[in-house]
């Protein structure tokens, strides 16, 4: 960078043009290159965000067309007091999204751990793992539906060779968002897996050996020593998964459709808000519940950055 | 280390001649478990897309029947829609919208990491943060308005929407790792920053590249809400199209896995011979601390 800054003997404007333009690009390269990127978020993103919390505050529907009126805070007021439909999506959402990431991290860390220790069949358990997350989530939702139909289902099938009865799974209202949670975890228990892995793959061995010179035994190995080392990156698999298991709509939207479900028994923050969106246009309500959606969001990742900070 | 972890292992077991350990033997029925827990489900979809829905409703015929190909026949009958012009439909986007933000992002990844832009990858990564149905409604709108809907460029576009992000996360990442000595040796040989660019340091960012290439392609082939808004009749993409299978009377199930063996076999291939690939894209960032 500074080599360049100093080999500027000429005045600028006696060069030809194609090296004053070189010149010029190369001056500005910093922009020249993060600037289209930039361009194109804000047009998509910093316009459309805007647009959005402006509908929040009018009585947009039915049409986008149609002209609205402003009413203040009122949609959010509706929201807030809704008991019937905004409230418990936030429930689902954080039930969903807490139950997922909970189970997601035991089972990952259990599976990085299996994997961690090379062995012979390493590379196909390793790809077998990786198929669930690559999958079209549409199509996991659907190959999930079949397998947990109550009467054809395979799931079913499996309990009933311990004499367990069969169960409603997605077909009732009290059971199918822990279900679902359970599609989740199917596919993206792999993705905390190999990002834990990647972590335990980067430890040095050295701890874990004075530990074991100490007279440490696995688990005091594991929950002292390898856990505290692990604790960035398991916080950076918490907030990679946390964001995307509160925007679930694939899964969820797929297998019990409009509204998730006759019960709303699967509705999120993001299922509700679609709904109301593109099922029954009601924009202005909708904005609102997706900007208290997004700042939900936002302050759950500035409440794991904190703890990052914590620990760094 | 390969050599340290199996000499600690076995030492102490010679030494001592204990009679049995449970360590392998967990360690073994814990990857049994995983591997039927994770190829199950999908080995039963594919089984399923062979069988005609009576035998899918006879649990005697669950592992061995005769195989039929009626459901890809179903499936692939133009009466219920072309899917044929769905799975290019797919790959277009998909293919169109990384192309495009593999332009854009890399070098803007460079300049964030070299620069330290830190502001600026924060705004961009706002991206994947933001719930994508905040932004439909007003992209709807505008493209409405422009008499886009229905075409390609509002799914390439939104699509990309995803893809940039992507690509410029993992290419920051890349870029951070990546020695600043050798651009810094081709600017004193007279290379001017721009050139060292393109003739060091992008050569040399290919895995990088493919990488981000990759996950962007899967993640745009998966996408299922902005094409279930944007897309038209004739720009449907496979995952719109499954979902279309169902919402009629009664679940045609065999027709139906063999739509969703349709959209995820592509993908799968993909990750079989690319898997070193995406997991150092998806775990990119994650063990920086």
């Amino acid at each position: 960078m500074t080599a360049v800054q100093n080999r500027t003997p000429r005045p600028a404007a006696q060069l030809p043009p194609r090296e004053r333009l070189s010149r010029w690009a190369n001056k500005n390269r910093k922009w020249l290159f993060a600037g289209p990127s930039m361009a194109f978020v804000a047009l998509l993103l910093v316009i459309p965000l805007a647009w959005t919390l402006v509908l929040s505050l009018t009585d947009s529907k039915r049409s986008v067309r149609r002209p609205f009126d402003f009413i203040g805070l009122e949609n959010y007021v509706e929201a807030l007091t809704d008991t019937e439909r905004f409230w418990p999506s936030v429930g689902r959402t954080l039930a969903f999204t807490g139950g997922a990431l909970f189970f997601e991290l035991i089972l990952g860390m259990i599976i990085a751990l299996l994997l961690w220790k090379p062995f012979r069949g390493q590379g196909l358990v390793r790809t077998i793992v990786l198929l669930p997350l690559v999958a079209t989530p549409v199509a996991v939702g659907m190959m999930w539906r079949l397998l947990f139909e109550p009467n054809i289902g395979f799931v079913n099938e499996f309990l009933s060779w311990f004499g367990i009865p069969a169960q409603p799974w997605l077909a009732d209202p009290n059971t199918s968002l822990a279900t679902l949670t359970f599609v989740d975890i199917w596919q993206w228990t792999p993705m905390v897996a190999l990002i834990l892995l990647a972590g335990l793959t980067g430890l040095s061995e050295e701890p874990q050996e004075a530990a074991r010179m100490d007279g440490a035994n696995a688990w005091q190995r594991f929950w002292y020593v390898t856990v505290p080392l692990m604790r960035p990156v398991i916080i950076a698999a918490v907030l990679l998964r946390g964001i995307d298991a509160l925007k679930t709509f694939d899964i969820l939207y797929a297998t019990k459709g409009k509204g998730g479900g006759a019960f709303h028994d699967v509705e999120t923050l993001n299922v509700y808000a679609y709904g109301l969106s593109f099922d029954y246009n009601e924009y202005g309500l909708a904005s609102a519940v997706l900007i208290l959606f997004f700042l939900m969001i936002l302050a759950i990742i500035w409440v794991i950055q904190m703890q990052r900070k914590a620990t760094s | 280390m390969t050599a340290l972890a199996e000499g600690r292992v076995s030492a102490p077991a010679r030494r001592r001649r204990r009679p049995f350990r449970w360590g392998p033997v967990g360690r073994f029925v814990g990857l049994a478990v995983i591997i039927v827990m994770f190829l199950g489900p999908i080995v039963w979809m594919v089984l399923a897309s062979f069988k005609l829905n009576v035998q899918i409703y006879d649990s005697s015929q669950a592992i061995i029947f005769e195989p039929t190909l009626e459901n890809y026949g179903t499936v692939f009958d133009p009466r219920r829609g072309n899917y044929l012009v769905y799975i290019w439909n797919s790959f277009f986007i998909a293919f169109m919208a990384t192309g495009l933000s593999l332009v854009l992002a890399v070098p803007a990844a460079y300049a964030m990491s070299r620069f330290l832009m830190n502001k600026s990858a924060t705004t961009v990564l706002l991206a994947r943060i933001i719930p994508g149905v905040s932004l439909l409604v007003p992209w709807y709108y505008i493209f409405a308005q422009l008499r886009m809907t229905g075409s390609f460029l509002p799914l390439i576009l939104s699509h990309m929407f995803v893809s940039l992000p992507l690509i410029l996360y993992i290419m920051m990442s890349f870029f951070d790792q990546m020695p600043e000595e050798l651009e810094e040796s081709a600017q004193v040989d007279g290379l001017t920053p721009i050139q060292a660019f393109f003739r060091i340091t992008l050569p040399l960012s290919i895995s990088g590249i493919a990488t981000a290439t990759i996950l962007s392609f899967i993640f745009s082939w998966n996408n299922f809400m902005f094409a279930l808004v944007l897309a038209g009749p004739s720009t449907k993409t496979l995952p719109v199209a499954i979902f279309d299978f169902i919402g009629y009377a009664s679940i045609d199930w065999g027709a139906l896995m063999a739509a969703s063996v349709v959209v995820t076999t592509p993908i799968m291939l993909i990750a079989l011979f690319t898997q070193r690939y995406i997991v150092s894209g998806l775990t990119a960032g994650a063990t920086k601390g």
